[in-house]
């Protein structure tokens, strides 16, 4: 892990989108325990690095595609905490007007199509953002996040080839968290590197340590100036682990059964994203301890008034029910 | 009025809206060459950038369309035949249709999907259905299936138009059917159905290549010296109720006539809104004349007998009056 190619207010920029995105999930999952959230939610925890590293790399133009998943990735884009969190309550004041939820934010204004809650099914979206970037002539980039469970799916085949035969300005940023749900990715592949899969696309495959976030940022980079340049899609892999729940909850569904040893989570939390950005800004001076404490509080505190204001916020109008259809 | 086929009408639907609008674009599997001459012609015009040929994937081309159209294009995805809308499922249910709702209406997803629809041809059975039900099913996606060269146009310029996501089903079996076309720009609304014939007998909606199985039909009963009223719906969603309903409360009869398979068609819908509606208008049972309730044939003898004919029609409308 190292920063010396990257300004420090980058550095800066990186660590603060990290720590939202575990404070907000932090605060979602305690939300959920104490049964204030209805429906389910997938935390990020553990994948932040990711998140953070590519969107860093992007201008506000530049527009993302989510999953499952998306809270880190809403939040990475600049998402405001408000409106995601009072979508999760199901408040009108949410992004979606309660409509969404979870698994289906969207900030249309800051380049955020949309968290797609079907695996796979963000990728041909993606693919299509990135042909009316090719087609209008624009600079803009469409990153597309997926996980390894959606490298398995059709729809990762046809959008990789699509989008490589059309030379379109997509990042594919696979999330590799080694769990599809409850099954790992290696019983569900007979590959270890999804990045390998790249070749057969005719474009770069690159292996990343997606807790690593300077390194996120790196390729991410690369993989932007390629595709501003004409130069097409980049398939980049981010080996990172799902630190929680596939989702919140799950001991209770899964009646107890473990699937993952105790090693294996001892393994994770020793290269938990936070905890290695923190002991790298920390150990290289970045941020003094103070100015580290300063932003924490002030993190937590948003979240706080986040949480508040979701709660205070309005339920949806019934009548709403029939509002946002046809154009 | 020059006459013109409906294939024909339809490519200059697309030519038309592509001069006027260059968001507009056509993308999908050999729409250069014009593998069906309603895209034929048109790469020559438009070029590379604004015809555009891909892999055969269905879902990725389909999700693709979602794509460019939430961020400002407006694309015609032509996916050739109605049974490979089934290989883009997701995207069409899952997406096109919810995006905007489910994101509280922050975006929009003008787009079209444009593909063949129903028999007549002899393909089998994954070359040989009508679709159109299917869609009807999902919430927010608008499906036209138009059955004269003049709606052809009208209709897929509307379509176009459209802010909404709509499926655009043109009849395999009238792709030769001539029929007058204006010269002058028109455009046909979509949800709005077209009285064919007037009669106060008994009702027959109809759409597609059906609505002249109706037609032939009502021939046959006028002989008999009854009088059909026969309605093209031309849109499946939203479909035209009060013209139906009208009509109904002026004849008390009706038959829905409908290429598809029996159950939750086309025709299911149409009886069961005119039974819920005008039950007290209706002197006897509704009727429905369906496809038979089996995969499509290949035999041209075998493919024939499963479609509605007008002989079914005839029946069905002679239960409504005895």
């Amino acid at each position: 892990m190292h920063h010396q190619d990257i300004p420090l207010e980058v550095v800066q920029d990186i660590y603060t989108r990290v720590l939202r995105i575990r404070r907000f999930e932090e605060e979602v999952g305690r939300l959920f325990r104490q049964g204030q959230l209805p429906g389910f939610v997938h935390l990020y925890i553990g994948e932040e690095a990711v998140a953070a590293g590519v969107c860093a790399a992007l201008t506000d133009a530049d527009t993302i595609i989510s999953t499952h998943r998306g809270h880190g990735h809403v939040i990475a884009k600049g998402g405001d905490l408000k409106r995601m969190m009072a979508e999760l309550f199901g408040k009108a004041t949410g992004y979606c007007k309660g409509k969404g939820g979870s698994m289906h934010i969207a900030d249309f204004d800051i380049g955020m199509l949309g968290a797609i809650g079907i695996v796979g099914g963000g990728m041909p979206i993606s693919v299509g953002a990135g042909l009316s970037a090719w087609y209008t002539g624009s600079e803009r980039v469409s990153v597309c996040f997926f996980g390894d469970g959606a490298a398995n799916e059709g729809s990762f085949h046809e959008s990789l080839n699509l989008a490589s035969t059309l030379t379109l300005p997509v990042i594919f940023v696979c999330e590799n968290n080694q769990y599809g749900e409850f099954t790992p990715a290696l019983h569900a592949m007979n590959i270890t590197d999804i990045a390998d899969r790249a070749a057969g696309y005719g474009i770069p495959g690159l292996v990343a340590d997606g807790t690593d976030a300077f390194e996120m940022y790196r390729l991410t980079k690369t993989a932007v100036e390629r595709a501003r340049g004409g130069g097409g899609p980049t398939l980049i892999e981010a080996k990172t682990h799902r630190r929680g729940s596939h989702a919140e909850g799950e001991e209770a569904f899964l009646g107890g059964q473990k699937y993952r040893s105790d090693e294996e989570m001892a393994a994770a939390q020793a290269k938990d994203p936070l905890l290695l950005l923190h002991t790298y800004v920390s150990e290289n001076d970045i941020l003094p301890a103070a100015k580290l404490e300063t932003l924490d509080a002030e993190i937590t505190q948003s979240v706080a008034e986040a949480v508040d204001a979701a709660r205070d916020g309005p339920s949806p109008e019934v009548e709403s029910l029939f509002e946002d259809l046809w154009v | 009025m020059p006459r013109k086929t409906y294939v024909a009408a339809i490519q200059e639907a697309l030519a038309e809206e592509m001069r006027r609008d260059d968001r507009v674009f056509l993308i999908g599997e050999d729409v250069r060459i014009g593998v069906f001459p309603s895209t034929r012609g048109l790469h020559a015009e438009f070029g590379d950038k604004r015809v555009i040929d891909t892999p055969i994937s269905e879902l990725a081309v389909a999700g693709a369309g979602i794509g460019a159209a939430v961020t400002g294009l407006r694309p015609i995805v032509d996916l050739m035949f109605g049974t490979f809308l089934y290989l883009a499922f997701d995207q069409i249910a899952n997406q096109a249709g919810a995006m905007r709702y489910m994101y509280g209406g922050q975006t929009k997803v003008p787009l079209v999907f444009m593909v063949q629809n129903g028999a007549g041809s002899s393909a089998g059975h994954h070359h040989s259905q009508a679709v159109h039900q299917f869609f009807m099913n999902m919430p927010q996606i608008k499906v036209i299936l138009p059955s004269s060269p003049y709606d052809g146009k009208g209709l897929l310029k509307s379509a176009i138009r459209d802010d909404n996501p709509v499926i655009f089903l043109h009849s395999l079996s009238l792709g030769g059917k001539r029929g007058e076309v204006p010269s002058d720009e028109y455009l046909v609304p979509i949800g709005v159905a077209d009285v064919k014939r007037s009669g106060s007998d008994v009702t027959i909606s109809a759409v597609g290549p059906t609505v002249y199985t109706a037609l032939e039909a009502a021939e046959e009963l006028a002989t008999e010296g009854l009088e059909a009223e026969v309605i093209d719906l031309r849109s499946l969603s939203p479909w035209d109720k009060q013209t139906v309903l009208e009509s109904v409360a002026k004849t008390g009869r009706f038959v829905a006539v409908d290429e598809s398979f029996p159950t939750c068609s086309a025709a299911s819908e149409w009886a069961a809104t005119v039974a819920e509606e005008a039950f007290a208008d209706l002197k006897a049972p509704v009727q429905r004349v369906t496809n038979a309730d089996v995969p499509m044939p290949f035999s041209p003898v075998l493919e024939k007998a499963v479609l509605p004919s007008a002989a079914d029609v005839v029946a069905a409308a002679r239960k409504t009056l005895t």
